[in-house]
């Protein structure tokens, strides 16, 4: 298990948008009447989302009045899962693999490299304030290794030095292109395809 | 080499484009209602005389497992729900399905969903795919338009809703049980079983719970015959499996092969050999990250399906070959492995919660030499000690991979760690002897 607690400095209120509102009803009704707590997972990240990427303890009441269910079952998901930010991370929240498949193949050169460009400790800020990294379990890319994940994008085959690349980009408020850093197309062996070859030639 | 033509998903590197046009000309959606109109019983029958087994990690017989829905649906109604909580380290070949096969995943909801009379289907996501989760939803918006799902789904007279739950980071969420819990919004924590999902599922409703690629073959199984399928592999290990090769390869890779393909044939041909050659292989671990770690020596001769791999007590698994050669320390790499167990071990049993800390901790200071020599008979202790006594199969997967390394690396470990017991070198001064382990030693 993981120790997660949340922030010391949390914000008083919270409430959806209404582009978030909007958003919470369609995913409720997803799910069968009276079955509505299956939202609280979406509706968290709905959550996340409008609140710079992470959840305040005022949105877990508010999510647990919004589908009529105790506060403590909301903290409970909230607090389980690790993809809910508990408190706040940068804009650009970076997550670098490091399980073995990773490993094996130098996710250590991708974790000196954050710790070079954004800060010496994992959720730390960096001086601008606009980014934070930190080591996570597998993010299923594994032939793709060694990765990192920014925001959504998944950023695959690196090395130390287009890691520092990417970094820079992203510390100039640019967004780069996400996939392959080796310029392989997908999860194909590279220069050496031997399955499907009239597909790839026709 | 598998025949280009027997390959199940052609579009497995998007040479082609996922959307529905070139679904279409790749044949999926061809004849579905003609399929559906054949009948559940005809389905399921075809399911099993194919032998295809589960892809998600156990194998279970796909037919079987289909057969265990009740075959009236009384006053619950019952649920297909599909498993891409692939989080498993190695393995990545669901996300790839995801991305530019969504319409095997969902023309084989559709005829899974009627032949277990579900209506509704939930895919369970792991919450990081959220990218390749919207590609999904962009081709489910797809088939609605084009009514190949919703009401009368693509004319077949049933009607099927497909939704998408993302999970959120957590591992565990990929035991089915789990899965249920998470969807119905609850911390990630597995039930006893039984009563099986199969009779008391989501919601307490019969559910059928199965993994995406296991989904995603059953419309060609069903196109192209049973006996098609059974024809590949070998006897109860049929088929086509895509294998995910990463690692010490110089091209590591997805690909889709026969079962009981040699484990060699794989790194070589496909996967372009390992890095320094043959003879610096070390280890493989043949099936994601549970299953324990097979030596160099019995790699030569591996061939990798479910039975053969049981022999070597090792498993397929999800077929995530991870390949770690002499450049490597294997006892730091199975000791990440430990950690990453530590951290997903959901709380709920003891054994495990504690259990898999221990083990990442014996073998942190075993990677740096500062175990002790009983030490790593009480590593093996600890291990047998979590498999077996927990709810959920995690205790074993947690706990393989360490006794794995004990089986085939001990003498690594001992050559590293002969420190003597602290009690024999200091048991002149008597405040800081253990008397239990004093005891021991005079028994």
């Amino acid at each position: 298990m993981s120790l997660r607690r949340p922030a010391k400095n949390q914000p008083e209120n919270f409430e959806f948008n209404s582009s978030s509102l909007e958003a919470a009803n369609t995913i409720v009704s997803k799910y069968p009447k009276g079955k509505q707590q299956s939202a609280v997972m979406a509706l968290l990240y709905i959550a996340q989302r409008q609140n710079n990427n992470w959840i305040p303890l005022a949105a877990m009441k508010y999510i647990a009045k919004f589908l009529n269910m105790p506060y403590i079952k909301v903290y409970e998901v909230a607090t389980f899962y690790t993809m809910y930010n508990l408190s706040p991370v940068g804009k650009y929240f970076i997550q670098v693999c490091t399980t073995t498949p990773c490993m094996i193949r130098g996710a250590n050169h991708l974790v000196d490299a954050c710790k070079e460009k954004i800060s010496e400790n994992e959720s730390e800020l960096s001086q601008d304030k606009s980014c934070s990294w930190m080591e996570v379990e597998c993010l299923g890319a594994c032939v793709n290794a060694p990765m990192m994940q920014i925001n959504d994008d998944y950023y695959e085959d690196l090395d130390k030095e287009k890691t520092l690349k990417i970094l820079d980009k992203i510390l100039n408020g640019e967004t780069p292109k996400p996939g392959s850093y080796r310029g392989r197309i997908n999860n194909e062996p590279e220069n050496n395809r031997k399955t499907l070859m009239e597909l790839k030639n026709a | 080499m598998l025949k280009d033509s027997d390959r199940i998903f052609q579009n497995l590197y998007n040479d082609l484009g996922p959307d529905l046009v070139a679904a279409q000309k790749r044949g999926d959606w061809s004849n579905t209602k003609d399929l559906i109109n054949k009948g559940r019983d005809w389905i399921i029958d075809e399911v099993k005389s194919s032998e295809l087994r589960g892809r998600g990690g156990a194998g279970f017989p796909t037919g079987l497992k289909w057969s265990f829905a009740p075959k009236e649906v009384g006053s619950r109604p019952h649920y297909l729900v599909i498993n891409g909580d692939e989080s498993e380290p190695g393995t990545c070949k669901d996300r790839d399905i995801l991305r530019f096969e969504p319409h095997k995943l969902i023309e084989g909801c559709l005829i899974a969903s009627y032949a277990v009379q579900a209506h509704v289907c939930y895919i369970y996501i792991r919450g990081e795919y959220f990218i390749d989760g919207q590609k999904l939803q962009a081709a489910i918006d797809e088939a609605y338009e084009k009514k190949l799902i919703g009401k009368n789904a693509a004319g077949t007279g049933w009607d099927l809703d497909i939704y998408i739950h993302y999970g959120a980071g957590a591992y565990i969420c990929g035991e089915e049980t789990a899965l249920l819990e998470s969807i119905e919004g609850k911390k990630g924590q597995p039930r006893l079983k039984p009563p099986f999902p199969a009779l008391i599922g989501l919601y307490g409703c019969p559910t059928i719970i199965n993994n995406v690629e296991t989904i995603s073959v059953v419309p060609t199984i069903l196109r192209r015959g049973g006996k098609w399928f059974a024809s590949l592999g070998r006897a109860k290990n049929t088929g086509t499996k895509i294998f995910c090769i990463s690692g010490n390869v110089n091209n590591p890779c997805n690909v889709e092969e026969e079962m009981n393909i040699p484990l060699k044939e794989l790194i070589e041909v496909h996967a372009g050999g390992v890095i320094g050659g043959w003879d610096n292989l070390q280890a493989v671990i043949p099936g994601g990250s549970s299953m324990p770690l097979i030596p160099k020596k019995k790699c030569e001769t591996l061939t990798m399906d479910f039975d053969s791999l049981m022999a070597e007590k090792s498993g397929l698994g999800t077929a995530g070959i991870v390949v770690i050669n002499k450049d490597q320390d294997i006892i730091k790499c199975m000791a990440r492995i430990a950690r990453f167990y530590k951290h997903e071990s959901c709380g709920q049993c003891t054994p495990c919660r504690e259990g898999s800390g221990w083990m990442w901790r014996m073998l942190e200071r075993m990677a740096k030499g500062e175990a002790t020599k009983d030490e790593i008979e009480m590593l093996g202790d600890v291990t047998n000690q979590i498999a077996g006594h927990t709810i959920c199969a995690f205790g074993e997967g947690s706990s393989w991979p360490v006794q794995g390394l004990l089986r085939h690396f001990k003498k690594e470990i001992e050559d590293r760690n002969n420190l003597e017991l602290f009690v024999e070198k200091k048991n002149t001064i008597p405040y800081l002897v253990d008397q239990h382990l004093l005891d021991k030693k005079n028994a």
